[in-house]
Order: C-alpha cells, then structure tokens, then sequence
C-alpha cells in the first residue's frame, strides 16, 4: 500500500468513527422504541400522556403519566428560578468583576460542584434538608417540590454559569471601552452592554441548566418525595418522570405492560430533552456573529 | 441640572452598582458556602467510620456491618471499563473532527450530535444499556454492560476535552512538520497527538470522575445489591459506590441502623470522585503556567 493510500484507509476510518455519537443517538432512538412503542397496542397516544391516573402495577393497569410530566415540569421551573440567578450572576462575577486569585478559585469550586455525584446530594437531601423542612414548616414529609428543587438548582448551576461565563468573555473589548468612553459606570457596562451582547449565549445556557435538571434521576429519585399524582402546593410531593424509570424498572417484569410504558416514558424524557439541546444549538448558532458562546 | 442634582445622580449611579455588586458577591459567595457546607458535614459525619477494616471488608450482617470493599472494586472496574471504551473512540473522532474534516454541513451534523448526546438524560442511558446491551445483546448485567453504557456516557466529554487540546496546539507545529515531508498521519501521531496529551489525559480524568459517580446507567445494567464473592469475569454483577449508597439510605430495612455506613460510604464517594476532578484541575493549571507557546 502506497503511502498515499494509507492515509486515505485513516481518513475515512477516522471519518466513520466521528459519526459514532450520531450512531449511539440513533441506536438509544431505536432501542427506546423497541422496548417502549408495545405499550401503545395497550393504551393510546393521547391517553399515555394526557391520563391522570398512574397505577401500572393494578389490575386493570392505568398507564397515564402525565403526573410524572407536570412533577418534571414543576421541579425544574422551580429548580431554575434559583438556579437562573445564581449561574448569571456568578458567571458575570467571575467573567467581569472578581480579581484573578479569586476567579481562579470560583471557577474551581463550580467544576467541583459540576463534579458533585447525584446521589451524594440525592442523600444529603434526604438526611439533612428533608427533616429540617419537616420541622420547620410542620409537614407530613420533608421529601417534596422545595427540597428537589433545591437540589436540582445545585446541579444546574454549574452548567448555566460556566457557559454563561463564556458567553460574556466572548462580547469584544471594545464594545467595554465604548461603554466607558462614554462615562457609564462598570455596572451599567454589564447591565447595558455586556449582558445583552451576551444574551444568546446565556439563554443557551439557561436552557442547558433546565434540561440538565429535567434529566436528573437520582435527586428526584430520592427527594421528590415519590407521589404519582398533580400537586397541589410546592411541599407536595411529587413523582418525576427519571424517578418514576428509576425506581419502577428493578420490579416491573420483564416486558410487562409496564416495563414497555416505563420505556415509553423513557422516549418522552428523551425527546424533550432533545428538544431542549436542539433550541440551545440553534440559539447558538444563530446568533453566533454577536460573539455568542462557542458550544 | 445644577451641580447638586447632578452630584446626586452620580452617586445614585453608584450606590446601584455598589448593589449589584454585592448581589453578584452573593451569589459567588452562596456557591462556595454549598460546597463547602456539604464537603464540611459529609466529613464530619463520614470519617469516624473510615477504617482500614471499612476499606477492606466486604458487607456483613445483611448489610448492616462490614466494610464496602466490593463496591469499591466494583467503582474501578466499571471506570475503567468505560474509560477504555471512551477514550480511544472520542480521541479519534476529535481528531477527525479538528485534523481532517472541513466545516461543512457533515461536521455541523456531528457537532450537533455531540451536543445533543451530551444532554441525554442519565437514565435514558441506563434504559438504552438495558434493551441494547443487556437484553439485545444479551451480555446481561453485567461489568460489561455497566461499562458500556457509562462508557457512551462520558464520550461527548472525552471527545469535547480531545477537540479542545488538539486545537490548542499550534497551526505552526504541523506546518514545520508538513513542510519536512512528513504525512498528515505522521504529523498527527508524532507532533500533534504529543502535544495534546496533556489537555487529552485532563479530560479523561474527568470523564472518570464522571463515570463513578453515576448512578442511573448502572441500575439496569450492572449494579447489584449485594454479591456475595467478588466478580471473576466481565459478565458478572458488581457492587458500585453510588449504588450502595441509593440502597444503603432508601432501601431495606435497617435505614436509621446503616446511617453511619451511608455517611462512611458518601464519604469515600465523594472523596474518590472529588479527588479525580482535583487532580484534572491541578493539571491543567500547572499545565496553562508551563505552556511554552
């Protein structure tokens, strides 16, 4: 083989081999399908996402998941309306006001609670804010909406601040020093200028954080609290869709009924969470000339 | 305006940035408080029952007594597992991606891919593991399938960290070797891959880290209860770090009796997984002050 040749074999091998990620994406697509699309020869469409009733362990089963969908919903507006303002405001601390020494350390500190596994503060909620909320607001369980939502907060944090953070590096110099030119203050800089020059970088990351806390298993898993049904205040308890796979699937049978509506779910989960990254890629690059994040 | 007025609106100016500030303050300062606050009561609670014997001792007493010497193992094999799946694949997909492909609609697709994996829900993976690798391909749960799964799992990661340390070396480094009569795939085994390893191995470590905290993809796929002998093969269940700890602290029926175990078995969790990404974080640093170009 000539050596012309040889490099043509590594090119294309190489080629084949990037479009892996693309191949696993269509493989999970297929394999979610296989297993969960049964359970619409039981149950229709509509009924399986709209039905309010989640018994698929009774005779007859009720394979309605919409409580799962409104608890995912709920945790993670809830999640983001804490963990929104702490990503942002952090990110513009770190990108624009804190002294090196101290960026260094911050930006150290969020890759360390990025690092964080889910579990540790699935059980830290468990043992520790779970009584306390108890006790405090005088509940019948600790294991709700408000501690979930705390949790999940911690876990997107590090995703919205750290692109967010890229996002405001990316707006140029001069746009900073026009601004000042001009006799505005730094904060005015960064509330006038920076931010919205900035805007679609950090709404991509915003939107990343909610589908990082939609996606979440184990914090909701342990501290949502577990009930299948529509709440009706933020210390209800509530049984989000990972939760729901998590728990059920070691004790549904073997291509039951309701191991199918468990992947069934899992299909749902993942097609919005596709959505979520698709408008986030698409924010991106849409608006990339305005020096928005580089994903 | 008289001077007065205009004094005045000045320092309004400044009092709202002196709010701001303090806002944004707050904020990083609500951050490092969580961490530390967490850090801080895991240890406390955690390292009294850290010992040799905890380290080493398998599970006793139906998991009320005993160490987690089995999930320790478990931890590693399934990481390493992943990581020798992971890394050889993103680290030659990243090399197409940077050394050979030019921007086009093909690379904007794989990009979008990349991107799009990287936010598939954990336990979507796990369900993935479960009807492609255990039941599809009937390896079972099993070492390999946990393995496999995280292995998919940590990919964007490895191939987002190879991307970004094979752009960072120098045009001029494979234009010096080009110009020698050196092929591309030479250039790119000699003088790009080298050059790269530093920020490729960063990533790596912390898509191990990554991985052994995970917990999710490993339920259907690998993780077990409790074994009673140590794995001997790749087809057989395991014990996981973060898995014990679900158990442990939700299931079963000596939930306030175990505590300790919990905290103990947090602590070693988070010690392992934290460490890693420390160590990652001290390597690139050291490596940004030493960078020669």
């Amino acid at each position: 083989m000539t050596r012309y040749q040889k490099e043509i074999v590594i090119k294309n091998l190489f080629f084949i081999l990037s479009l892996i990620s693309i191949l696993i994406l269509g493989l999970i697509v297929v394999f979610l399908f296989r297993e969960g699309l049964p359970i619409f020869r039981e149950v229709s469409v509509r009924e399986f996402i709209f039905g309010r009733e989640w018994y698929p362990t009774y005779s007859p089963p009720a394979y309605g998941i919409w409580p799962l969908i409104v608890g995912s919903l709920i945790v993670t507006l809830f999640s983001s309306l804490l963990a929104v303002p702490l990503g942002v405001l952090s990110a513009v601390y770190i990108s624009e006001i804190a002294p090196p020494a101290i960026k260094e350390i911050l930006k150290s500190i969020i890759e360390l609670l990025a690092g964080l596994p889910s579990v540790v503060l699935g059980f830290f909620g468990m043992v520790i804010i779970a009584p306390w909320l108890q006790d405090t607001f005088d509940l019948p369980t600790g294991l709700n909406i408000v501690n979930a939502s705390v949790l999940l907060a911690v876990m997107a944090v590090p995703t919205i601040s750290s692109i967010s953070e890229d996002a405001l590096y990316a707006v140029p110099q001069d746009f900073k020093e026009a601004s000042y030119a001009l006799g505005a203050t730094k904060f005015e800089t960064i509330a006038r200028i920076i931010i919205p020059a900035a805007l679609s970088g950090i709404s991509t990351a915003v939107i990343l954080g909610m589908a990082r806390a939609i996606g979440e298993t184990m914090v909701v898993l342990m501290v949502a609290g577990g009930a299948a049904a529509i709440p009706e205040s933020i210390f209800d308890s509530v049984r989000p869709m990972p939760a729901s796979i998590a728990a059920e699937m070691g004790e549904a049978p073997f291509r039951s009924g309701h191991y199918h509506a468990l992947f069934a779910t899992g299909i749902i989960l993942f097609f919005m969470t596709l959505a979520f990254n698709l408008i986030a890629d698409f924010i991106a690059q849409k608006f990339k000339e305005v020096g928005s994040a580089t994903l | 305006m008289t001077r007065q007025t205009q004094s005045g609106a000045m320092k309004w100016r400044y009092v709202k940035q002196q709010v701001f500030f303090g806002l944004v303050r707050l904020a990083a300062l609500i951050l490092t408080a969580a961490l530390g606050g967490l850090l801080f009561y895991i240890f406390i609670n955690g390292f009294r029952v850290i010992s040799w014997d905890f380290l080493t001792l398998p599970p006793t007493d139906s998991m009320t007594k005993g160490g987690i010497m089995p999930a320790i193992l478990g931890t590693l094999y399934l990481t390493v597992g992943a990581i020798a799946v992971a890394l050889p694949l993103g680290v030659m997909a990243a090399i197409y991606l940077t050394e050979y492909a030019k921007q086009g609609k093909v690379v904007r697709a794989i990009r979008i891919g990349v991107n799009c994996l990287a936010g598939v829900p954990s336990v979507v993976f796990g369900l993935f593991g479960l009807g492609f690798f255990v039941v599809f391909l009937q390896f079972g749960s099993c070492i390999l399938s946990g393995a496999l799964t995280l292995g998919i799992l940590i990919l964007p990661t490895i191939i987002g960290a190879a991307e970004e340390a094979l752009k960072s070396v120098p045009q001029t480094f494979r234009e010096a070797s080009l110009a020698l009569g050196v092929s591309k795939w030479q250039t790119i085994l000699k003088i790009v891959l080298p050059n790269a390893l530093p920020g490729i191995l960063t990533g790596s470590i912390l898509g191990i880290g990554r991985a052994a905290g995970e917990t999710a993809p490993i339920m259907f796929t690998a993780a077990a209860f409790f074994t009673a002998r140590l794995p001997g093969s790749i087809f057989d269940e395991v014990m996981a770090l973060p898995y014990h700890v679900y158990v442990l602290a939700t299931a079963g029926t000596y939930i306030e009796q175990t505590r300790p175990l919990q905290y103990g078995t947090v602590l070693v969790l988070v010690a392992l997984v934290l460490g890693i990404d420390l160590i990652a974080i001290i390597i690139r640093s050291y490596m940004r002050r030493k960078k020669r170009w």
